[in-house]
């Protein structure tokens, strides 16, 4: 018996319950693949963009962490591999290692973990879970696709231009952002990495108004809003965070390319620069004003890649431990809460700026306030796992992951959002450890849970689990290697954005530690292109999917056709009960 | 070559992965896939337990490799950083203790309530009486830290003493300076346009200027300009009047648990009490290369790794040693004034007079 066939023994037998052929219009490649208007389509758009992404930033974080942990050694390869801006006799340069950090820190944040995760759940799951036929838009969200798709194309050439991309940190503050002359990648790598940025705000938008739209207005008969599920008010919100804060992080922007390009002041003031020897004209501006626009939509940011994350776990959870998730209406509110309250927190990020004492102590209370919603949802997982019967699918392993690194990086938000103690930690690498764990991995983890669970659903097929378990378990081992001692090098006040330790004193005792990190940073992601591997491979040589509802879950989405064509349901849906 | 060996050797152990893991799959189907399924199931309920145990041993190990590492061994450099410290003690009690339990709660749950032959799952929905446990508990715990947050944040944040020491410090890529007030013990006036990077480095305004329609200002004569190393007083409160000639920088000053940005155009301020002289501190922390560094802590171009500056913490009579060996800037910019200014220094009208020489030059 061959491979294909132990696979596929009794597959005849379920074929009928394919309904690609539902829908008889006529599709040509290009309509059906690349110009699609199908929300299934476009939701694999916007994942597998988000992965070739997720590959490109996190190579870049491998490359820092080279410098990082090697700063001594000579890797000739790399100048073959790279060329001499970036890596000038085998070293990574200093303008390579922060233009690396700033394209890793940007891509992640942007590209991977706003549209690769919202751009993927929001589209698949949304119309699916609430029976609805489609998105409210289908346009507006194909061309949320392709703004995003030019606006990493754009990302992805200021890699290349002759200055280098832009080297000033994902944060962009002024006026290091603003001027070409403070630094090298603020000339037009600036500008290609803001018109990408500005891109990016257009797609972001589109698609949440999109999403608003459709749960709003196209939920099927029966689907009350008190009956959605956790993953549709999870992105709900969260296109409610990102429709509200997106504009203001674009008006941020186009005063930054006033100032750069047509002479105003709108953040620039008192400045001479060293490296022309001549003061600019520029007079009462302020730096600071941007870094409020900035975190304006930044803080939030946070909560938008947080959210959806949280909704997928929810999901997760309690499907797999055979319950229905504790406290629904307290997930509701505590989502809720947090979409209020994180309006109100940004200027913690700004403790050190100079703010105002008494304005930094609201910023203080609300911020401490918002960690009570994300107590809540963790009790509410514990108590929902609590009693279950568990099975341990790779989905329900990183959903588990997410919860633990989630409490993890989320009690040092406690010491992080305390003015008083952030004076101290600002900036360190007990900052890096922090939003690493509590947004990086743990929303990583809720993505590969998410796509594990849902991959059915997208391919009709399964992917390996064998391959699934060794991925999650080499993951939390490595996430918690990497960014637990960093907590460490955070209290001995290490700063983060150093590219070499070795002339500080207080600082050059952590080259060994700095060393392990790299290691398993190395390891840890050439773990995840086992995760490729299975991904790619199980799309089109993956296990058929012969049950309509493999993981027995309670939502919508498993009860429509295998691989459901454009359209998803045969018939109109009737949720009502009494049915 | 290696680099070659090494790449052939990753992709080789993935291949391999990769065909187990396929062949456990067909493993399965011939076996029967429920059995399997339960295998697995089994195997990853022990591996959480084994994680978390692994896991808070390995807390505990890394705690006793780098705390020694971290300024927690030894006292804060300031009174600030004193209360600083106690309140990161509190914190860490308290989120130490809720980080273990939860922790160990979600791993024991995956473990103990794994499927089961014959286990029943318990229908729990909701409670109201939990929901409110753990809003309420979570909420008066945060008042706490709130409370001692916003305490110590207003003294630190709050205003100077009288007698305190200012010291102006300003921030350019990539490099600290630093300026004291001189005998007059005022500030002279400054202004961004008219910095000369070799004798003016902060735009201080000694001369008449009437691009910018500017007056001499006397008080500048006897400003004291240091780069890279500034000097205080062991006892006694230093207010920074932070600057940037450029960018936004950060004076980081970890061993006195504080930070401020230096952000150009507009003067930030900082204060705090040093407890120790450097020479004490060598000693308390028992290494001879005790320095208190300040840090960059803002992102500020391709330099910024390098931008360090030093604080000496030193006795009075130390103190005004060091001062009385440092002569205005004034005087480096106008050598020529300096027997001028030795004989004629307290008659205004002689400065005033010398000032078309000045702007000659």
């Amino acid at each position: 018996m061959s491979n294909e066939a132990i696979l596929h023994a009794n597959i005849g037998a379920t074929l009928d319950v394919h309904g690609e052929h539902q829908e008889h219009h006529h599709e040509t490649f290009i309509t059906k693949y690349i110009f699609s208007q199908d929300h299934k389509t476009i939701s694999k758009q916007f994942l597998i963009t988000g992965m070739v992404w997720a590959v490109i930033g996190g190579l870049m974080s491998v490359l820092f962490r080279l410098q990082l942990g090697f700063p001594d050694e000579s890797f000739p390869w790399l100048e073959d591999l790279l060329g001499k801006w970036w890596a000038a006799g085998g070293h990574i340069t200093a303008q390579g290692y922060y233009a690396l950090v700033t394209i890793h820190g940007t891509v992640l944040i942007f590209f991977v973990l706003t549209a690769g995760l919202s751009g993927t759940f929001a589209n698949l799951l949304i119309p699916l879970q609430i029976g609805a036929r489609d998105m409210a838009s289908p346009l507006l969200n194909m061309l949320s696709y392709w703004f995003f798709f030019i606006a990493g194309i754009i990302m992805l050439s200021s890699i290349f231009v002759e200055t280098g991309p832009f080297s000033g940190g994902w944060t962009a503050y002024p006026p290091l952002s603003a001027l070409g002359d403070a630094s090298p990648g603020s000339k037009s790598g600036m500008d290609l990495w803001i018109i990408s940025m500005a891109l990016f705000v257009v797609s972001s938008l589109l698609s949440g108004l999109n999403y608003i739209a459709t749960v709003l207005n196209l939920r099927t008969k029966g689907m009350s809003m008190t009956r959605l599920p956790l993953t549709v008010w999870s992105l709900f919100f969260t296109a409610i965070v990102g429709v509200l804060s997106f504009p203001v992080l674009l008006s941020g922007f186009i005063l930054l390319i006033f100032d750069r390009n047509f002479g105003t002041s709108f953040y620039l003031s008192d400045i001479f620069l060293s490296a022309t020897g001549a003061a600019l004209p520029n007079e009462g501006g302020s730096a600071i004003l941007f870094q409020h626009l900035f975190w304006f939509l930044g803080h939030p940011e946070v909560y938008i890649i947080v959210l959806p994350a949280m909704g997928i776990v929810s999901e997760i959870l309690s499907i797999n431990s055979r319950k229905p998730i504790f406290g629904y209406i307290a997930m509701v509110g505590s989502m809720f809460a947090i979409t209020t309250l994180t309006f109100l927190v940004w200027a913690h990020h700004m403790f050190v700026t100079g703010l105002n004492p008494f304005l930094g102590s609201l910023f203080t209370l609300f911020t401490l306030l918002i960690a009570l919603p994300s107590a809540i949802k963790v009790f509410n997982w514990l108590t929902t796992i609590w009693r279950g019967s568990i099975r341990f699918t790779p989905s329900m392993l990183f959903a588990i992951g997410f919860v633990s690194v989630f409490i993890s990086g989320g009690l040092t938000g406690l010491w992080l959002g305390n003015s008083a103690l952030d004076i101290h930690l600002h900036d360190t690498y007990f900052n890096i450890a922090h939003f690493h764990l509590v947004m990086g991995v743990a929303s990583i983890f809720a993505m590969f849970a998410g796509v594990y669970h849902w991959f059915p659903k997208m391919y009709g097929r399964r992917m390996n689990n064998t391959l699934g378990y060794i991925h999650f378990w080499i993951s939390i081992i490595g996430a918690y290697l990497i960014f637990w001692p960093m907590h460490y090098e955070g209290l001995a006040g290490m700063p983060r954005r150093y590219y070499d330790y070795s002339i500080w004193e207080s600082f050059k005792q952590f080259s060994e530690l700095n060393k392990f990190i790299s290691i398993v940073v190395f390891i840890t992601f050439s773990t995840q292109i086992l995760f490729i591997i299975n991904f790619f491979y199980s799309i089109w040589y993956g296990r058929k999917e012969t049950s309509l509802n493999p993981h027995g879950a309670t939502t919508l989405e498993w009860t429509t056709p295998i691989k459901p064509g454009h359209g998803n349901y045969r018939k109109y849906l009737n949720t009502s009960l009494g049915l | 070559m290696t680099i070659f060996l090494t790449i052939t050797a990753i992709v080789l152990i993935f291949l391999v992965i990769f065909q187990i893991s396929k062949a456990n799959e067909y493993i399965s189907i011939i076996k029967g896939e429920e059995k399997a399924r339960k295998q697995g199931n089994r195997i990853n309920a022990y591996l959480m337990l084994g994680f978390m145990i692994v896991g808070l041993v390995g807390v505990w190990y890394c705690n006793k490799l780098l705390y020694k590492k971290t300024l927690l061994g030894f006292p804060a450099a300031s009174d600030h950083g004193e209360k600083v410290d106690q309140m990161l003690w509190v914190t860490l009690w308290i989120t130490g203790i809720v980080f273990i339990i939860t922790q160990i709660l979600l791993f024991w749950f995956s473990f103990k309530y794994r499927e089961q032959e014959g286990k029943k799952v318990f229908y729990f929905p909701h409670s109201n009486k939990l929901e409110i446990i753990w809003t309420s508990v979570p909420a008066i715990v945060l008042a706490i830290l709130i409370i001692i947050g916003l305490k110590n944040w207003y003294i630190i944040t709050g205003d100077a003493p009288k007698n305190a020491l200012e010291v102006e410090v300003t921030g350019k890529q990539f490099n600290w300076i630093f300026r004291y007030k001189g005998k007059d013990d005022v500030f002279g006036k400054k202004y961004f346009k008219v910095i000369d990077e070799a004798s003016n480095p902060l735009g201080l305004v000694w001369k008449d200027n009437e691009t910018y329609g500017l007056k001499d200002d006397e008080k500048a004569h006897d400003d004291i300009v240091v780069q890279q190393t500034m000097y205080v007083v062991k006892g006694q409160p230093v207010k920074m009047i932070i600057g940037s000639r450029d960018v936004i920088h950060d004076v980081g000053l970890p061993h006195f648990r504080l930070k401020m940005d230096a952000v150009p155009g507009i003067p930030t301020t900082m204060w705090f009490t040093p407890k120790y002289t450097t020479k004490e501190m060598k000693e308390i922390t028992k290494n001879p290369d005790f320095v208190y560094e300040i840090s960059c802590d803002q992102m500020c171009g391709n330099g910024h790794y390098s931008m360090k500056g030093i604080i000496e913490v030193v006795t009075q009579q130390e103190f005004d040693a060091w001062m009385a060996e440092k002569s205005p800037a004034y005087l480096a910019a106008f050598p020529e004034k300096k027997n001028d200014s030795q004989t004629t220094a307290s008659d205004p009208a002689s400065i005033s007079q010398d000032k078309p020489i000045a702007q000659k030059q």
